[in-house]
C-alpha cells in the first residue's frame, strides 16, 4: 500500500487504490465512490438484527410480525437473535416490571454498539393501563430508546413503520454511533 | 337442596360429625356451599373431603385470601379453599378467619402439590403465614419487595425498585436437602440459568437448572416477571372496565378470558344471558380456542427445530384474527364481552368469514399434521418425554388439554355444562401417557372438534337481542337515552356507578384453552369488585416443571416448556 501512494494523481484518489490497482487500471463502471461510513450504514441498515424482548402480549403480534403475512424480512430484519452479543436492534413487545427492569438493563448494556431500541406497545413506552405496584412506568426509565410505537398492541404495521423509521435515521447519520 | 346457583348432591354430614367444633357455621357463595372452619381444623378438614369415599374433593381448585378489613369486624383475613370433585362433579368451600396479629395457618402442601405455589403467593400477596410450606418464599413479586400488595392499605401506585435479580441459590439448597439426588461422583454439576429472556421461555420464565453432563438433575422454576398486577388494578376499576385487563391475561385467547369474566359477574348477579348471546360466545370462545392451539403448537415445534409449521399455523391465525377484528375491531386484544351480553351483536358478513374458517381451519392442520404427526425426529423429541400420570396431573391441579393428555376425559363444557354447550355434539380427545406428544396431539385433535361445535353453532344460532334487559346491567340505547326520561336516568346511573352487582361472593369456572379458567370475585356492592382472583389454569401445571424435566435431558426441558402452554400474562397476572 505505502509505496502505491505517491503513483496517483490525487490523495483522494490515492486512498480508493487497493493492493494491486491503482485508480487509472480500475474500468471505471465496476467502481462506486462512497464514505466509509455510508458504505457502513448501508449494510447496517439493510441488515438489523433485532432481539426481541417479548413479555406480553406484543409479543404475539411481534410473531404474526415475523410470519409470513407481514413478514419482516422484506426489511432486511428477520435474523431474530436471543443473544445480545449478536443483535444490534432491540424490540422491547410487551409490559416490563419493576422485577423485570434489572434484566433488561444488563440486556442493553450487553448488546454491542451501535444498537437501536424500538418501545413495542404502551406498556414498554409508558406503563399503559398498568398504573400500579409493579409496572414500571415505561423503559426509558432504565435505557434510552429511539423508537415509541403506540397501541396495545400496535398493530404489526405500525412496528414495521417504526423498523423503517430506525433505517431512515441508520442512513441519515453522519457516522455509525 | 340449591345452594345459590348450583344444586348440591353431595350428604355433607359425615364431614360435618367429623369436623364437629371446627366448624363455626355453614354459608354459601355462588357455585357452591361454604363451610367456615376454625384454622387448626383445615389440614383435617381438606385431608377429610379429599379422602372420604363419599366426598372426594380431589382437586384444590384455588386457593386465596380476602382481607376483609372493609367487609366486616372479625378477623382480618379469610383463607379460602375452593375444592372440586372431579368424579362428583360437586364444588365446595371452605373458609378460615386468620387474625392479622397472628396471621398463620397451617399448610396444605402435604395433601395437594398445587398448594404449594399457591400458598407462596397467598403470603406473597397478604402476608399470611403457612406453617409447614417448604419454601414459604415471595412468588410474584421481587425480593425486594416490602410490604404485601393485595392488601387493602397497600397503596396500589407504591412501586418499588429491584436492584438485582435473584440468584435463586437459596431454592436450590433446599432442594438439595429435601431431595437429594444419587449423583456420580467423578463428574461436576454445573448451574445454568435458562431465561427470562432465552428463545423458549414464552416471554418471561426463567428456570435455574443443575446439570450432569445434560441430565436435568434440579430445575427451579422462578416466576413473577409479568406480574403486572391484575388483581389490584381490577379492585380499582368498575366491573365492566374490568374487561380490557382480563384480555391480557391470556392473550392468546383474549375472548374466553372477557367470556370467563363476565360469566363470573353475571353469577354474582344471578342474571341468565340470552339465548342468541350464548351462542355467539360459544362462537368466538371456541375460535379463540383453536388459535390458542395454533399458538401453542407452533411454538412448542419450533422449540423443538420445526419451523414450516410455524407459518403454516400462524397464516391461519392471521385468517381468524381478520374474521374477529371485522367483529370487534381488535386483532388479539379483543374486549368485546359484556357484563349481561356483549358489546355489540354480528354484522351480515360475520357468519361467511366463520365458514371459511372452518373451511380453512382442517387445511391448515392437516398440512401441519402431514409434516410432523409420523415425523420420526418430531416422535424422537416427544414420545414419553415429560411425561406424568393422572392421579399426579389433579394433585398438580392439571385441567385441560394437559390433564387429558394423561387419558382422563375431564372438560367441564361436558361436565359442567355453561352456555349450552350439552346441546353440541362433540368429543373430548385424550391421550395415553400424559407425555409432549400426547399434549401436542390433543391439541391438534380439539382443534377439530372445535370446528365442530362451531359448526353446529352456527347453524343453530336464533335471532333476538343479545344482551339482556336490566336497567342496571346493560347501558340503554341511544333512542331510549335521548327519548325518555327512564332511559336517560339509567344511562347516568350507570355511567355514573357502573354495573350494580349484589353483595356476596362466588366462583365460576369455565373451559378455557389451557384448563379451568375461573373467577372468584368478592363484591361488597360498591361499583368495583373488592377483590377479583383469577384461578389461572397454567399457574398450576407450570409448578410441575420441575417434577416433569428432572431425570431428563435439557432439551427435553425445552420440549416440555412448550407444550404446557404458559403464558405469562395469566400466569403471574
Amino acid at each position: 500500500m505505502t509505496d502505491q501512494k505517491g503513483k496517483g494523481s490525487g490523495a483522494g484518489a490515492d486512498r480508493v487504490a487497493t493492493g494491486r490497482f491503482t485508480t487509472d487500471e480500475i474500468p471505471p463502471e465496476s467502481v462506486m465512490l462512497t464514505r466509509l461510513d455510508a458504505a457502513l450504514n448501508w449494510a447496517r441498515k439493510n441488515s438489523l438484527w433485532p432481539l426481541p424482548f417479548g413479555t406480553a402480549c406484543c409479543a404475539i403480534e411481534f410473531m404474526g410480525m415475523v410470519s409470513s403475512v407481514f413478514d419482516l424480512s422484506r426489511f432486511g430484519a428477520e435474523v431474530v437473535r436471543f443473544s445480545p452479543r449478536q443483535s444490534d436492534l432491540l424490540i422491547v413487545a410487551g409490559t416490563v416490571t419493576y422485577k423485570q427492569a434489572p434484566i433488561l438493563r444488563r440486556i442493553y448494556e450487553q448488546m454491542a454498539e451501535p444498537k437501536w431500541v424500538i418501545s413495542m406497545g404502551v406498556c414498554a413506552s409508558s406503563g399503559g393501563f398498568y398504573d400500579n405496584y409493579c409496572t414500571l412506568q415505561g423503559i426509558d426509565k432504565v435505557i434510552p430508546v429511539d423508537y415509541y410505537v403506540a397501541g396495545c398492541p400496535p398493530r404489526p404495521e405500525a412496528v414495521l413503520q417504526a423498523l423503517v423509521e430506525i433505517q431512515n435515521r441508520i442512513v441519515a447519520n453522519p457516522a455509525p454511533r | 337442596m340449591t345452594v345459590g346457583s348450583v344444586e348440591t348432591r353431595t350428604d355433607f354430614a359425615p364431614f360435618e360429625a367429623r369436623l364437629g367444633d371446627g366448624i363455626l357455621s355453614r354459608d354459601r357463595m355462588v357455585g357452591m356451599p361454604v363451610f367456615r372452619i376454625k384454622r387448626e381444623a383445615i389440614a383435617d378438614a381438606l385431608r377429610f373431603l379429599r379422602d372420604e369415599p363419599g366426598l372426594r374433593f380431589n382437586m384444590l381448585t384455588d386457593l386465596t385470601v380476602v382481607d376483609c378489613i372493609g367487609l366486616h369486624d372479625g378477623d382480618r383475613f379469610d383463607a379460602v379453599y375452593l375444592l372440586h370433585s372431579l368424579e362428583r362433579r360437586e364444588r365446595v368451600a371452605l373458609k378460615c378467619p386468620v387474625p392479622e396479629e397472628d396471621p398463620f395457618i397451617d399448610s396444605a402442601t402435604p395433601l395437594f402439590k398445587n398448594a404449594d405455589w399457591l400458598e407462596r403467593e397467598a403470603y406473597d400477596q397478604y402476608g399470611v403465614v403457612f406453617r409447614g410450606h417448604p419454601n414459604l418464599k415471595r412468588i410474584l413479586n421481587h425480593k425486594e419487595f416490602v410490604g404485601h400488595p393485595l392488601r387493602k392499605d397497600y397503596d396500589i401506585y407504591k412501586g418499588q425498585w429491584l436492584s438485582e435479580a435473584d440468584d435463586l441459590l437459596d431454592e436450590l439448597e433446599i432442594r438439595h436437602r429435601l431431595d437429594p439426588k444419587p449423583r456420580s461422583s467423578d463428574r461436576e454439576t454445573m448451574t445454568l440459568n435458562m431465561g427470562p429472556s432465552h428463545p423458549a421461555s414464552h416471554g418471561t420464565l426463567r428456570n435455574l437448572v443443575e446439570l450432569e453432563g445434560e441430565t436435568v438433575l434440579y430445575a427451579i422454576p422462578e416466576i413473577g416477571y409479568l406480574h403486572r398486577g391484575f388483581e389490584k388494578s381490577a379492585e380499582t376499576h368498575e366491573y365492566n372496565q374490568v374487561v380490557p385487563y382480563t384480555d391480557r391475561l391470556n392473550y392468546c385467547s383474549a375472548l374466553i378470558n372477557n367470556v370467563a369474566y363476565v360469566k363470573a359477574v353475571e353469577e354474582l348477579c344471578g342474571i341468565e344471558i340470552t339465548e342468541r348471546c350464548k351462542y355467539i360466545r360459544v362462537i368466538i370462545t371456541e375460535l379463540s380456542r383453536i388459535m390458542d392451539h395454533l399458538v401453542c403448537n407452533a411454538a412448542n415445534l419450533v422449540d423443538i427445530g420445526a419451523l414450516t409449521n410455524y407459518w403454516y399455523l400462524f397464516n391461519l391465525r392471521e385468517k381468524i384474527y381478520n374474521v374477529l377484528e371485522s367483529l370487534t375491531g381488535a386483532r388479539l386484544t379483543n374486549s368485546y364481552a359484556r357484563v349481561g351480553g356483549l358489546w355489540a351483536d354480528t354484522h351480515p358478513e360475520f357468519e361467511d368469514g366463520v365458514k371459511m374458517l372452518l373451511k380453512e381451519t382442517p387445511k391448515h392442520v392437516n398440512d401441519t399434521l402431514k409434516l410432523v404427526a409420523r415425523n420420526r425426529i418430531f416422535l424422537d423429541r416427544t414420545v414419553g418425554v415429560g411425561a406424568i400420570g393422572t392421579e399426579e396431573a389433579i394433585s398438580y391441579g392439571f385441567t385441560g388439554p394437559c390433564l387429558r393428555a394423561t387419558g382422563y376425559e375431564y372438560d367441564l363444557r361436558k361436565e359442567l355444562p355453561y352456555d349450552g354447550y350439552d346441546r353440541f355434539e362433540f368429543d373430548v380427545p385424550s391421550g395415553h401417557q400424559g407425555d409432549v406428544y400426547d399434549r401436542v396431539m390433543v391439541r391438534f385433535a380439539e382443534i377439530f372438534e372445535s370446528c365442530r361445535i362451531v359448526e353446529q353453532a352456527l347453524a343453530q344460532m336464533p335471532a333476538g337481542p343479545v344482551n339482556v334487559e336490566h336497567p342496571s346491567i346493560i347501558i340503554p340505547s341511544k333512542k331510549e337515552t335521548h327519548g325518555s326520561i327512564e332511559g336517560l336516568v339509567n344511562h347516568f346511573k350507570i355511567v355514573m356507578h357502573g354495573v350494580d352487582v349484589p353483595k356476596g361472593d362466588g366462583y365460576a369456572g369455565i373451559e378455557a384453552a389451557n384448563g379451568e379458567l375461573g373467577f372468584y370475585i368478592v363484591s361488597d356492592g360498591e361499583m368495583k369488585p373488592y377483590k377479583c382472583k383469577v384461578r389461572a389454569p397454567c399457574f398450576q401445571i407450570y409448578s410441575a416443571y420441575p417434577r416433569l424435566v428432572e431425570g431428563g435431558m435439557v432439551a427435553d426441558a425445552v420440549a416440555v416448556l412448550g407444550s404446557l402452554n404458559v403464558i405469562a400474562g395469566e400466569l403471574d397476572r
